[in-house]
């Protein structure tokens, strides 16, 4: 009985955030789109719906429409399995991203934490897992089209996701030192009472601001965004990767992108900017309305980090290959380390 | 249901590692590894070794055997040719290694299974063991440890000097 009220919880709990993940997606098409637009001084789209706001219908419609080709040539069983291969690892990660406060309900017997699918005490380490693992989706995704664009996109996937997940890793490094902990929840609990808590500023310790740009250009650099969007790069590789997808299959490593985007914007948000934590205290209101502004201002911080996302590409030309790995080996892996250096000694000093 | 997963995973790891060697598609041979990697990491978790079983995906599936499908997308081995010739050998050195293993389980049941002592279950879950883990490395095998790092470093170094010809020679 147990067992089955536990199965429906959490079943539940997937479907809520898979849903929410899923519709944020769906926004993020069009706001990337509006707010480019706005950028550049220009509308955006603004034919379907009142101000352009149902282009991701007309969008997804015609994705699922469109004729599913597979090249001649093309290993058909990798073909298939890239998108999926790219997708779930991008999904997976949301299960141990706390969205509000770190509640137990009892729910007929059973507890039941409403705000976190599972809270693994190895959080962290489990989305950087994954995240490597969406390299695959990628790389078999590019060698099984057949065609030099997407070999090459492939490729140069592959160097690219090596070389800027080392820094991911040891950018959090400062933060997991301290919080003494690898679980998001607990690290989302250190930084409560006040915006000098959060891991950026940490009031009465090192700060962790060098190690969160150094998170934050690298976590670009893995998603595949602009300036680091080698792998796609439409105006030498004609797309890269996903040059031969369409319809379904192409939708799938679109959303596996968008996906990795939120991902990364909360894994941000809950490692250096306090999670559900209000900048004060008198903003999060009363005990009992916790889990309602603890929501609001974990969307609210995810937002603001996919803005910064859209204005990136807006703003910032794409690398040259060896640009790329020069600022990733030589630029952003000494200050990762020097940070995990200094946070060290600070932290034994003034425990 | 511990026994359960246990044959599951060990079902899966023996079958993938088979495929491994047996495909003749270097990249199908990558990905059988990939589905043994993930499944060593589950057999990590049923023994609630959480950290080793990410470290396992992290490193091997993230990194190592993304390395390895790099390098045989960059030489474009469709198939491996000579696939067949090592056949014999290859039968003959399977059958003694096997009948040794089964030799050993055999014994292993009178003598060596005894000789270890039984799993201590009262520890294990009252801290996470990614603590366990880093004082173990950094006190009882503190030297070991510190040994690996070194043995690391070196083949950096010597990778580094490989590959940059010409770093050694004194300019004239």
């Amino acid at each position: 009985m147990d067992t089955g009220i536990r199965l429906a919880l959490t079943l539940g709990q997937i479907g809520a955030v898979m849903v929410a993940v899923l519709l944020t997606v769906a926004l993020l098409t069009l706001l990337e789109r509006k707010v480019l637009g706005w950028m550049q001084d220009r509308m955006g789209p603004m034919e379907v719906g009142p101000y352009g706001i149902l282009q991701p219908v007309a969008d997804g419609l015609k994705l699922f429409f469109k004729e599913d080709i597979i090249p001649a040539g093309a290993n058909k069983f990798m073909f298939s399995l890239a998108p999926v291969l790219s997708l779930v690892p991008a999904l997976i990660g949301f299960a141990v991203i706390p969205f509000g406060p770190d509640w137990t309900v009892d729910v007929g017997g059973v507890n039941f934490k409403p705000f976190v699918i599972t809270d693994i005490n190895i959080g962290i380490l489990y989305i950087l897992a994954f995240a490597s693992i969406g390299a695959y989706g990628i790389i078999l995704g590019g060698w099984s089209s057949n065609s030099k664009y997407s070999l090459l996109g492939g490729l140069r996937s592959a160097a690219q996701l090596i070389s800027y997940e080392l820094n991911v890793g040891l950018s959090i490094v400062g933060v997991l030192l301290l919080s003494s902990s690898l679980s998001l929840v607990t690290i989302t609990n250190a930084q409560g009472g006040g915006f000098w808590n959060w891991y950026f500023f940490a009031w009465g310790s090192f700060p962790q601001a060098i190690a969160f740009v150094v998170f934050i250009i690298s976590s670009v650099a893995e998603t595949n965004r602009t300036p680091f969007d080698l792998p796609e790069a439409e105006s030498e590789l004609v797309a890269g990767f996903f040059t031969e997808y369409s319809g379904m299959r192409f939708a799938f490593f679109f959303l596996a992108e968008y996906g990795n985007m939120i991902l990364v914007s909360c894994v941000a948000t809950v490692l250096f900017f306090g999670g559900w934590h209000a900048p004060f205290e008198f903003l999060q209101g009363p005990e009992s309305l916790h889990w309602l502004t603890g929501m609001f201002w974990f969307t609210f911080k995810v937002y603001g980090f996919l803005f910064l996302f859209f204005w990136l590409r807006a703003t910032l030309p794409r690398l040259r290959y060896d640009q790329l790995m020069r600022f990733g080996w030589k630029v952003l892996l000494p200050i990762a380390l020097g940070n995990i250096v200094v946070t060290a000694i600070v932290e034994y000093i003034f425990p | 249901m511990g026994t359960f997963a246990f044959f599951y995973f060990a079902g899966i790891i023996v079958a993938t590692a088979g495929m491994v060697v047996a495909f003749k598609n270097p990249i199908y041979s990558a990905l059988a590894l990939l589905v043994m990697f993930f499944h060593v990491a589950g057999l990590f978790v049923t023994l609630h070794a959480e950290f080793l079983a990410i470290i396992q995906i992290l490193v091997y599936a993230g990194a190592i055997l993304v390395l390895y499908l790099f390098v045989v997308m960059l030489l474009n081995l469709k198939r491996e040719e000579h696939f067949h010739r090592q056949l014999l050998v290859g039968v003959f050195l399977g059958c003694v290694l096997f009948a040794e293993a089964v030799l050993l389980v055999l014994k292993g049941e009178t003598t060596l299974g005894n000789s270890l002592p039984a799993a201590d279950t009262s520890v294990e879950l009252t801290r996470g063991n990614t603590e366990s883990i880093g004082e173990l490395l950094f006190s009882t095998y503190l030297f070991p440890f510190e040994l690996a790092s070194l043995i690391l470093l070196v083949a950096m170094v010597g990778a580094v000097i490989l590959t940059k010809k010409g770093i050694l020679e004194v300019k004239n």
